[in-house]
């Protein structure tokens, strides 16, 4: 069997009363896109800081790179090749959308203590940005303040900037929220090349695009995984089509 | 060229303009107040690298201010009676020079940044303003009950302290040596705001996540800022406590503080020119207003009141439009 490149071992975290993750295994292979879905309230959310290192869990270890960065902050495993996209986009609005870019391969190439050279003039890492602007098809809105881009253009964005990191593994926390069918299904066409490129933790909603992309999928609910399997086994699972499906086909 | 560039050109050029006339009609009083207004914004320069790149709200940047005054009557009472700061363990003495006083204000100023910036930079938001003040008020009440140098009544220096080179009693001479190190504070906070460390600084400022996720830490970015902010509002206060001849710890004082914050909200948060503007605005008030009514604070604040409501950007960002991205 290959090696994850992710994992989380016996992931647990509760507030007070609230056992938000109980007991949670995950592991994300190379080359795969493994959603995580799940109704809402479930613990996605939570499961997903765990993952990036803004919350620590109760018990259990986070394993990425064969190393457990349990004890590590957001800042070190984004370093050590983690390239996380938010589900409410996090991006500087003031700043054009190649400063934004240029962002990401700043981090990425990690010397930021630089106090005299205008960084926008440094080509290699306006290169490294205009590439990974390309690759979302952003490249014609690079001098557009980032404040003045669509929904789905900013969606774009926040995948523009993990490229930059040419990250190990992407952590993707509902990348479609908010986006059109149309815009939905171009992103879909996007994501599954990526995985490629690295494998891909997706949470999302849209079921469509989970069915679609996902290798395998997690099922998340009420803060414990339920069944992971392929597609077409997490569809006949009885168990999730109670838990999950069942509550959507009702309502 | 943007519009912003236009008017930093034009704000250059009458703030040469104006002493020129002055020193050209011989009125010594106003090339005295150009100095101040120099000086003013270059303490403002050092809170725009943390209040506008950094979005750190200080309250208390007059503790570096006076840090930097108090640099400077230390060094320049000691040498004025020859009396030797400290003979043990080794010998060091006061000294007139300018070039080392501002050197020890700098070095004395950015250090106390680093050490309330580790502190206070664990907070954010009302947080941050409090703890910062805290740290302001706590120096000015030592330095009121520091008779050493003072205590409350504060200290004079006889003779301005020298600049190799120069006379600095002569008006003029001392106004061009301000202008001179206030454009080079302008230099480099236009460079740093392009740099690297400016373009995260800024990102930051936005949206810590963001930085966060590309492997960045915001603390150290803020860290650094916050100390380069201290060092130059320091050198501010040793210039403006030569200019005055007299420290005292009302420079330390949350007033102070305030003064500082007010030039860079009125002249625009995060513009080049904005503590130019401000510092300048705020002297030339006093100037006409006080004369009118010793209560002229009262119109000041109903001028903050108007760009805080009205005119976000401050003086500069209502001249010249939304800040443009460079790139």
């Amino acid at each position: 069997m290959v090696e994850p490149l992710l994992q989380t071992r016996g992931i647990s975290k509760s507030f007070g009363a609230l056992k938000a993750s109980s007991d949670v295994s995950l592991d994300l292979r190379p080359g795969e896109i493994h959603a995580l879905i799940g109704p809402n309230g479930a613990g996605k959310s939570t499961l997903i800081k765990q993952i990036a290192g803004n919350m620590k869990p109760d018990s259990g270890t986070v394993h990425f790179l064969g190393q457990d960065v349990t004890a590590l902050d957001t800042v070190a495993r984004a370093r050590l090749g983690l390239g996380r996209t938010f589900q409410i986009s996090a991006l500087a609005m003031e700043f054009t959308v190649l400063q934004n870019a240029v962002l990401g391969a700043l981090g990425a190439r990690g010397d930021v203590m630089r106090f005299f050279r205008p960084v926008m003039k440094d080509s290699a890492l306006v290169e490294r940005a205009r590439e990974a602007l390309e690759r979302v098809g952003l490249q014609d809105h690079a001098a557009t303040r980032t404040a003045e881009l669509s929904h789905g253009q900013r969606r774009q964005l926040e995948v523009a900037v993990a490229l930059t990191l040419k990250p190990r593994a992407f952590l993707m926390d509902e990348p479609m929220a908010g986006l059109g069918a149309g815009g939905s299904k171009r992103l879909t066409g996007f994501l599954d090349g990526l995985r490629a490129q690295a494998p891909i933790l997706l949470v999302e909603h849209d079921m469509d695009a989970v069915f679609a992309l996902a290798d395998r999928i997690s099922v998340l609910v009420y803060g414990q995984i339920i069944a992971t399997g392929t597609a077409a086994e997490i569809r006949t699972n009885p168990e999730v089509r109670r838990a999950y499906l069942g509550e959507e086909d009702a309502a | 060229m943007t519009r912003e560039t236009y008017i930093n050109a034009a704000l250059t050029f009458l703030l040469v303009l104006v002493p020129f006339w002055a020193w050209s009609t011989g009125q010594a009083y106003i090339l005295t107040l150009c100095t101040k207004v120099a000086i003013l914004a270059l303490a403002g320069v050092g809170l725009n690298i943390a209040l506008g790149l950094g979005g750190l709200v200080s309250f208390g940047h007059a503790a570096f201010f006076g840090i930097g005054g108090y640099a400077m009557g230390i060094l320049a009472s000691h040498a004025q009676v020859f009396d030797p700061i400290a003979e043990w363990p080794i010998l060091i003495e006061g000294t007139k020079s300018m070039p080392v006083i501002w050197l020890v204000a700098m070095v004395s100023s950015a250090l106390a940044a680093l050490l309330i910036g580790v502190l206070s930079l664990r907070t954010s938001g009302v947080y941050f303003i409090m703890i910062t003040l805290a740290f302001g008020q706590m120096l000015y009440y030592f330095t009121i009950g520091w008779p050493a140098y003072g205590g409350e009544d504060g200290l004079s220096i006889y003779v301005r302290n020298s600049f190799p080179g120069l006379n600095t009693l002569v008006p003029v001479q001392f106004l061009i040596l301000s202008y001179v190190v206030l454009g080079l504070a302008l230099w480099f906070s236009a460079r740093l705001a392009r740099s690297s460390f400016g373009l995260a600084l800024t990102a930051a400022r936005q949206n810590a996540d963001r930085v966060e996720t590309v492997g960045i830490a915001p603390f150290r970015l803020r860290l650094v800022a916050f100390v380069i902010s201290g060092a130059i509002t320091g050198l501010a206060g040793a210039m403006f406590a030569d200019l005055n001849r007299f420290i005292s710890p009302t420079m330390f004082s949350w007033h102070t503080s305030g003064e500082i914050m007010i030039f860079v909200i009125l002249g625009g948060v995060g513009r080049l020119y904005g503590p130019v503007v401000g510092a300048a605005l705020y002297i030339l008030l006093e100037h006409l207003l006080g004369g009118v009514s010793d209560y002229w604070q009262i119109f000041l604040g109903l001028l903050l009141l108007a760009v805080v409501l009205f005119a976000r950007g401050g003086l500069i960002g209502t001249l010249a439009g939304r800040e443009v991205a460079h790139g």
